[in-house]
């Protein structure tokens, strides 16, 4: 079992006992497939903000392949579920543009899903992993949203274009991807302001400083959408309205050390096609991982 | 704000109402379907079962089913029952005598417990208090030189410690206080994951060193079902008191706002609307649950307004309104005061029936602002006399705010009918003053 999903485990022992948590109740209750057991997965997967639609599809489909294929006990039924769930969240043509060089990647994501963390993050892991790294700190609007991108930068050890808070985002992209250029820079990220997708007018903000750095950068330009994991329903219309305002290429789940299960991120996947590449587990500079999906859904149902 | 749950339920709601007669069955299909609107605005599922066993119960019960309009009665149940899930009454701050009083904010990463700390300070300063903010976050990256940021904004001081020790960086702010004759003192602190021990340990520190009059725990509307989890496990280590929302503006879906009540006992103190720093209003469990099942709430709406309009403006603008010399300036004012009541699809929301109005009516937030730029490209001259206003200024005054002549011509029609209207307002009321909304004169 991997290091997170320990650690994961440890931390949650504690709460999951007291809250009765509900997945693992599943097992804890025989292996018996009974009318109960249907009613309790149905639970467990809303709990897991999986969405009451598309549960109830689910379990449906899953009652018949339990029925078909003689699925023998509630374990066999949970990973049947476990490997359809990856088998979704496996896109086969999802390359990893992070890894890419060279390449400019614009982080976005309403406030508060970890943003600027993430940009740390990935800065830092690039860096250390010997590519040149440039980070652009787009968000001129929270307040101390600069001083924060570049507490991450002196970590990471890499140069950091920023700019007064209140002046045009815009402008500091374009500061940051002319840098970038001139200095041959393999991975740019661009930390964006955290926004509601219903605020119309930081939307088009958003979009101006999308056609920006598209038009000055000679790297391939990406956007990654940071969702925080606690997220509820949603967390679908987020998706869709940042990806019909810059276009979504990926999505980085954050916040999975707690008890939030993330089910929301497998509607997202489904809806825009789009891979989950990084999820972060965790405080550290090194907390942030690759997407593994079979990892990913067998704690979704709560088989660990 | 809640507009799905709101869309949803009506549309439940159409088909009961109206209809002489409800059998069992047909109170049963509604109650599916509620079951489904509030799992998809992601109230908590254990929440919605009990919630639904209520409502159902209540609703085959003898006197809905004898009565002429069932249905009524039907949406009169799931009213009270929104009501009580989330509180009843609205829940105020226990505050003491004791000088400061002191009250800790606590919450998840991102939940925006620093921008909840300046609003809250904000607010209640408004109701006389004069607040202290305390910057207890001694582990994000300039957590402290936000919240220094926002103090700066609001005028209002803030204590930041030395050191890495939240716990005496918290003491220290509370004297810190006392010395600056400061009566109330607001403690940022650290976003913690409630599965984290250690840092669960440090907030029920921190609490036991200041003992503070109020723990507020800061929750983001859009949480999913977690959002139960996390109140429950802070309810147990740090044992708050009351809930602030954020975030319920844009189209959250609010459960976390319908389930926390629920699940913990501790009920919603205020929700944050927006982005602005006087974004933070009293949460209203009987106008929330109003506003979901889209009925409107006035009380909100008013003290919304009484908040934005200063009476003395007000006032002054009314009299010159009667003198037949209400300016663009003065509309100017007035727009911008509505403006600060929030967005116009939440005012919208309070405004019972307004929901009835097509669908396609879509609420161009724009405008306003729009009108704004529009009267401030204009002279002073402009402002006090439109009249003197040819086609070349039209055309200045268009390439000045970005618009076309033809939008100057609109907003232009649009002050004379508006000023044309309230003065056959002000002639109709005559000596009739109203008192109380200090907001006589409005030009609509």
């Amino acid at each position: 079992m991997s290091a997170w999903l320990d650690r994961l485990t440890q931390g949650l022992s504690r709460t999951r006992e007291q809250l009765g948590g509900q997945l693992n109740v599943l097992l804890g209750r025989g292996p018996d497939v009974d009318e109960a057991f249907w009613s309790d997965l149905e639970d467990a997967l809303i709990g897991a903000d999986m969405g009451v639609t598309a549960v109830t599809e689910m379990v449906e489909r899953l009652r018949d392949a339990a029925k078909r294929q003689a699925l023998p006990d509630a374990r066999a039924v949970l990973r049947h579920l476990a490997a359809e769930i990856a088998g979704e969240l496996r896109l086969p043509d999802a390359a990893d543009f992070i890894e890419a060089s060279p390449s400019t990647v614009l982080v976005v994501g309403i406030n508060g899903t970890g943003k600027t963390t993430t940009v740390g993050k990935l800065a830092k892991a690039a860096a250390d992993a010997g590519r040149s790294v440039l980070i652009g700190s787009a968000d001129t609007f929270r307040a101390a949203a600069v001083e924060q991108l570049h507490i991450w930068a002196d970590r990471a050890g890499v140069p950091i274009v920023e700019s007064e808070r209140g002046t045009d985002p815009a402008s500091v992209a374009f500061d940051a991807v002319r840098q970038a250029k001139a200095n041959g820079t393999d991975l740019l990220l661009v930390d964006t302001a955290g926004r509601l997708h219903t605020s119309k007018d930081l939307m088009a903000e958003l979009s101006k400083v999308k056609r920006i750095v598209e038009r000055e950068s000679d790297a391939p330009v990406r956007t990654l959408l940071v969702m925080d994991a606690t997220t509820g329903q949603n967390g679908l219309t987020q998706a869709r309205e940042f990806d019909s305002a810059v276009g979504i290429d990926a999505i980085a789940l954050t916040k999975l050390d707690g008890t939030a299960k993330g089910g929301i991120a497998v509607a997202v996947v489904r809806d825009l096609g789009v891979p989950i590449l990084r999820i972060g587990v965790g405080e550290g500079a090194d907390d942030l991982k690759p997407f593994d999906p079979e990892e990913f859904a067998a704690a979704l149902v709560g088989l660990e | 704000m809640f507009q799905n749950l709101t869309d949803r339920l009506q549309s439940v709601f159409s088909r009961l109402t109206g209809r002489g007669k409800l059998s069992e069955a047909d109170v049963d299909a509604a109650m599916r379907e509620v079951r489904m609107a509030l799992l998809e605005a992601d109230v908590n599922f254990k929440v919605v079962k009990e919630f639904i066993a209520k409502v159902r119960e209540r609703a085959v019960g003898a006197d809905v089913m004898a009565s002429l309009t069932p249905g009524q009665m039907v949406v009169k149940i799931v009213l009270e029952e929104l009501t009580a899930l989330m509180g009843g009454n609205e829940a105020r701050l226990a505050l003491s005598g004791r000088v400061p009083n002191v009250i800790m904010l606590v919450g998840l990463q991102g939940a925006g417990k620093t921008t909840a700390v300046a609003k809250l300070a904000n607010l209640l300063r408004k109701q006389g208090k004069r607040p202290l903010m305390v910057a207890c976050d001694v582990y994000r990256p300039a957590a402290i030189d936000q919240l220094e940021a926002l103090g700066r904004e609001l005028d209002i001081p803030v204590y930041r410690g030395e050191g890495t020790d939240a716990v005496a960086i918290a003491r220290a702010g509370v004297r810190d206080a006392i010395d600056r004759l400061r009566d109330l003192v607001i403690v940022d602190t650290a976003g913690r994951l409630h599965v984290d021990e250690e840092m669960m340990a440090e907030a029920a520190a921190i609490k036991a060193a200041i003992k503070p009059e109020q723990v507020l725990m800061v929750v983001d509307a859009m949480t999913g079902q977690d959002a139960v989890n996390a109140a429950a496990a802070f309810a147990e280590r740090v044992d708050f008191d009351g809930v602030i929302i954020s975030k319920l503006d844009g189209d959250a879906r609010g459960g976390a706002a319908l389930s926390i009540r629920a699940v913990t006992g501790k009920p919603v103190f205020f929700a944050s609307v927006g982005e602005k720093t006087d974004n933070l209003e009293v949460f209203r469990p009987d106008g929330m649950a109003r506003r979901i099942l889209g009925m409107g709430d006035v009380v909100s709406l008013i003290e919304k307004a009484q908040e934005a309009f200063d009476e003395d403006t007000a006032v002054e603008a009314e009299q010159r309104l009667r003198a037949g010399s209400f300016t663009l300036d003065d509309f100017l004012g007035q727009l911008r005061q509505i403006k600060k009541m929030g967005s116009l699809k939440d005012i919208m929301a309070m405004i019972p029936g307004a929901n009835k109005l097509p669908k396609d009516a879509e609420v161009d937030e724009s405008a306003l602002t729009r009108t704004e730029a529009i009267i401030q490209s204009m002279t002073a001259r402009e402002r006090a006399k439109p009249s003197v206003i040819n086609g070349s200024r039209r055309e200045r005054i268009a390439a000045g705010a970005g618009v076309t002549v033809y939008d100057v011509n609109q907003m232009l029609k649009q002050f004379a009918q508006a000023q044309k209207m309230v003065k056959q307002m002000g002639a109709q009321q005559g000596k009739r003053r109203r008192r109380g909304m200090g907001m006589p004169g409005m030009p609509f």
